[in-house]
Parts: structure tokens; C-alpha cells; sequence
């Protein structure tokens, strides 16, 4: 089974933003989800893992007249909450999933400290079972 | 030889292979290794400088040679040079020994999903490339499954032997499940927006096929192909053109594969009368019902609920209850079964599941009951984790509404 871990970022949890950080935590989180994704794959469960830019960048499209991009700042600039990044992995049952999105969870902050973000478990959608 | 048919034998070839090499040797990971080293370096020559008299000595000393390469330098590695390898290939077993390698590759100690890669590339000899390609996942992931069961074969010490009369009959059902497990995987595909990758379930056939071959008087090894078999008679039927799920009673049967339904039919009639009776057998029977039925409105109903009934006595799955839950509507009405559905609602296991909303759906279809039933399609669509199926159950919703 498929499934997206989605890593939230937020503005309302305690760490500042990462530019921010202490040069060495920031090199401490980033070999953390290096090695996070190489676990995966000596696993045989890593399907695709993206860090998404961060949400200053985000723009939010809609189709206008005549199909014509109509584009706003986004995705919503008042929320607290925003898309960080994301897993694809390819696990056993759903109790796996909860197991690697509580390691991901643990990805450092300043000085060391875990994150705690929390981490969203979204199975993909497949095909039906089979009829009869 | 054209260069599809030097893959046919070499596909064939492979697993015989890997069985000589480890009749020797007990390193599985190597020995797997040698065998597509060997394979490969067929796959190059083959096709340019012609098939040679003895294709699976060739291969076999091809590998050997590999293997050896791999154990000397291991030897001098380890300093330990008393020790000196044999020189001679392994000869060419005068038996099949894919059934050997079977047990193996689908050993209980395994996860399924190592089990299946295995299975495919051991005996099904697909390149790691394929497999990662079916299983939508990377071809590093899947080398890396590939390679843990491997060492997880190597590191439990199993045997290369057929397992003891004492074990058998639950080996025998690891294997089958696995086999279901890969069919099921291209008939269904669990993974990815379409409905099915056919070329999995053409390799679960050819390996069920294989293993109905080395076993033809296991009355569950014929009744998992017959089952198979008129199963995917129905896969062309079985979607529209933009990949839309088309339910068994609205396909059009004359898409129906008749061939491959009158072997599957004389299959599981012949395995029925021989005993014991299993489940793939059953659920055989209940698909032979289904594909003989000329049209949707002719299938024998009570035949199907007596076997579904039957079924019901030998697995504990949910799943099972519910289909004879459909099965008792079509015999005793709809009303008579949305009673059933409210004592099966009690099982945690089912009482979120999409087929049990979907089921009800239809029961109150059935029953007339119009805005109940779009409610309950509308609950199993937001349930199911297939695109197609949400599709179809959205439809049905809107479909009721609207008329």
C-alpha cells in the first residue's frame, strides 16, 4: 500500500524559521532527512520525497476568462499552516506508515531539539478490488 | 532465434539455473547474482552468434564460473586459502527444481511484498527494472527489497529442499497466496490510476500454470489457475474507454475470453470431486457460475449463494459475508439481506469499509429506497481508495438523484 506522508510546516510551532537557524542544526536537519530517505530505501519502502520552497514562493491559479491564468499570492496567505514537503512509500499496512511518519516527526530543530511537526498520513488511491 | 524468443527460454531457463547453483552452493544472494550475470551475457550473444546445443549447461557453466569468480575473491578476502572451490559446473538436474525454488522464494519469513519480488524475479526471471515498473516504485527500492529477502533466505538457513511432509500443506498455501497476491496485483492494480497492468497477471497465470504442471493432482493449485483463469476471462469487459470499472452485470460477455473460461471451468470441475476442498477452488466455482451465465439476468443465483455459503464455513473474512450477503438479496430480496448487512455492520473490521456502504447502496437500490441509497453510495465513495471506484460509486449517486 501507498502512502503520502505530508510534513507541515508552521508558523505556530515554537521553532523560527530555518534561515534563521544556527548553521549547524540547519546541516543536522538536512542530513537527518538524507538519512531518513536512505533508511527508506535500504528498506524497500521509498517511492519519492520533495521538499517543497516555502510558501513566500507559493502562487494560487485559477482559470479566468478565456482559460487565462488569474494568479494570486497563496496558497493562503492568513493561515498558520503550510505545506513543507512530502513521502511517497510503499509499506506493509497503515500501522508502518504511522511508524515512519512518527520517525520523520522527530526531524531536529534548533540545538538538536526534535521538531514534533506534524506529519500528515494520506493513503494513495489505487485501483478496486477484484469483483466476484 | 528471434531475440523475443531467446527471452522466452532464457525466462524459462532461469530458474532451473538458480536451482543447479544452489543444489551447491547455500549463498542464495550470489547464486542469483552468477544466474542473471549469465543470463545477460545470453541475452548479448544468443541472438548474434546463434543458441548453443545445451542452453542450460551453457548458462549453467556460464554462472557457475561466475559464482566461483565471487567465492575466490570472498577466499581471498578471508585469507583462507585451503579451502578450494570446485572447479567442475554443477551438473544439469535431471528434475525440475522449480518447484524447490518456489518454497523458497515465498518462505513464511519473508514480508509478502519481499516474497512477491522474489517470486518474479527467481523463478519468473523479470529484471529488477520490470518489477520496480509493475510496482510503480523506484528500480533502487526494489533492488533493495529484492536484496534483504535474499539475505533474510541466506540468514534463516532454510534449505535448498522440498519442505517435509509436516510443513507442506502451509508452504503450499504461502506459495499459493503469493501467486494470488501478484495476480491480483495486475488484475486489480493496486497501485496507480488504472484499473489493471496486465502483464502481472499474465505472469501469475504462467506461474500458476508451471506450478499446476509440477502438481497437477493438488486440487488447490488447479482450483488457484482455474480461478485465475475465469477471472481474467472478464478483464477486457471489465473497463470502459476512459478506464471507467464496468460492474459484472452490465459487462458486455460477449468481451468474455471463452477460451480461457472453458479451461478454467474444466479445471475446477475436475479438482472439485478429488478433495479436499479449498478455498480457491470455491471461489473457482463461484467465478465459473458467473462466466457461464449468458447473461446477467440468467445467473443462478441460489447456486451461488450455496457457494458462498460454503466459502463462508472456511475463511473468517468479512469480505466473504458480504458477498453472500448480495448473494442471499438476489434469492430472498433485498429486504430480507439489509438485515444481514446491519449484523455484519457490527464487525469492526468491515463497519468503515467502502464495500460495506456500497453493498448497502444497492441493497436499498433494489428495495426502492432512492435517496437512502444515493446517500450510502455517496458514504462508500469517500470510503474507497481506488480513483476508479470512486468514480463509479460518485456516478451511481448522482445517476439516482438525477432520475
Amino acid at each position: 500500500m501507498k502512502y503520502m506522508l505530508l510534513m507541515h510546516g508552521s508558523q505556530r510551532v515554537d521553532a523560527p524559521p530555518i534561515h534563521t537557524w544556527d548553521p549547524a542544526d540547519v546541516a543536522a536537519h538536512i542530513q537527518f532527512m538524507h538519512d531518513t530517505n536512505a533508511k527508506l530505501i535500504a528498506d524497500g519502502e521509498f517511492v519519492e520525497a520533495q521538499g517543497l520552497a516555502g510558501p513566500e514562493e507559493a502562487r494560487v491559479v485559477r482559470a479566468g476568462r478565456a482559460g487565462a491564468p488569474e494568479v494570486t499570492d497563496g496558497p493562503f496567505p492568513e493561515s498558520k499552516e503550510f505545506l513543507a514537503g512530502y513521502w511517497v512509500i510503499d509499506v506493509e499496512s497503515q500501522d508502518r506508515a504511522i511508524e515512519v511518519a512518527a520517525a520523520v516527526s522527530l526531524a531536529p530543530g534548533p540545538g538538536g531539539v526534535p521538531l514534533n511537526l506534524p506529519i500528515e498520513v494520506r493513503q494513495v488511491m489505487s485501483a478496486p478490488s477484484a469483483d466476484a | 532465434m528471434t531475440d523475443r524468443a531467446v527471452e522466452d527460454l532464457l525466462r524459462a531457463e532461469a530458474p532451473q539455473v538458480l536451482a543447479a547453483l544452489l543444489r551447491r552452493y547455500d549463498d542464495f544472494a550470489a547464486a542469483e547474482d552468477a544466474v542473471q550475470d549469465a543470463l545477460i551475457a545470453a541475452a548479448t550473444q544468443w541472438p548474434r552468434e546463434g543458441v548453443p546445443d545445451y542452453p542450460r549447461g551453457w548458462l549453467i557453466q556460464v554462472a557457475n564460473r561466475r559464482m566461483l569468480d565471487t567465492l575466490r575473491s570472498e577466499l581471498a578476502r578471508r585469507r583462507r586459502e585451503e579451502h578450494h572451490p570446485i572447479e567442475e559446473p554443477p551438473p544439469v538436474p535431471d528434475r525440475d527444481d522449480t518447484l524447490v525454488l518456489l518454497f523458497l522464494c515465498c518462505h513464511p519469513a519473508l514480508k509478502p511484498s519481499a516474497a512477491i519480488a522474489l517470486t518474479l524475479r527467481a523463478v519468473g526471471g523479470l529484471t529488477t527494472a520490470e518489477i520496480a515498473g509493475a510496482y510503480l516504485i523506484p528500480e533502487a527500492t526494489m533492488a533493495q527489497r529484492i536484496s534483504r529477502a535474499k539475505l533474510k533466505i541466506k540468514e534463516s538457513g532454510v534449505p535448498f529442499r522440498l519442505p517435509t511432509p509436516a510443513e507442506r500443506s502451509a508452504r503450499l498455501a504461502a506459495v499459493l497466496h503469493v501467486l494470488y497476491l501478484i495476480f491480483n496485483e495486475g488484475y486489480t492494480s493496486s497501485t496507480g490510476p488504472d484499473l489493471r497492468r496486465s502483464d502481472l497477471s499474465t505472469e501469475a497465470i504462467r506461474l500458476t500454470r508451471g506450478l499446476h504442471a509440477l502438481l497437477p493432482a493438488d486440487p488447490e493449485v488447479a482450483g488457484l489457475l482455474a480461478l485465475m483463469l475465469l477471472t481474467d476471462a472478464r478483464r477486457d469487459a471489465r473497463t470502459g474507454p476512459a478506464g471507467e470499472l464496468i460492474p459484472l452485470t452490465e459487462q458486455d460477455r460477449s468481451r468474455w475470453d471463452q477460451s480461457q473460461i472453458a479451461e478454467g471451468v474444466a479445471l475446477v470441475t475436475a479438482a472439485l470431486p478429488r478433495g479436499p476442498v479449498g478455498p480457491y477452488q470455491v471461489q473457482a466455482a463461484i467465478n465459473a457460475v458467473h462466466d457461464e451465465a449468458p447473461t446477467a439476468e440468467e445467473t443462478d443465483w441460489p447456486q451461488l449463494l450455496a457457494l458462498y455459503g460454503v466459502l463462508r464455513g472456511m475463511t473468517d473474512n468479512p469480505m466473504v459475508a458480504l458477498n453472500h450477503a448480495v448473494a442471499f438479496a438476489m434469492v430472498h430480496g433485498a429486504a430480507a439481506a439489509l438485515d444481514l448487512l446491519t449484523t455484519l455492520a457490527a464487525d469492526k473490521r468491515i463497519a468503515h469499509h467502502h464495500r460495506l456502504h456500497a453493498v448497502r447502496a444497492h441493497l436499498l437500490e433494489m428495495a426502492g429506497r432512492k435517496e437512502a441509497a444515493a446517500e450510502e453510495y455517496r458514504k462508500a465513495a469517500n470510503h474507497t481508495a481506488s480513483v476508479p471506484e470512486q468514480r463509479y460509486l460518485t456516478l451511481r449517486a448522482a445517476r439516482i438523484l438525477s432520475g
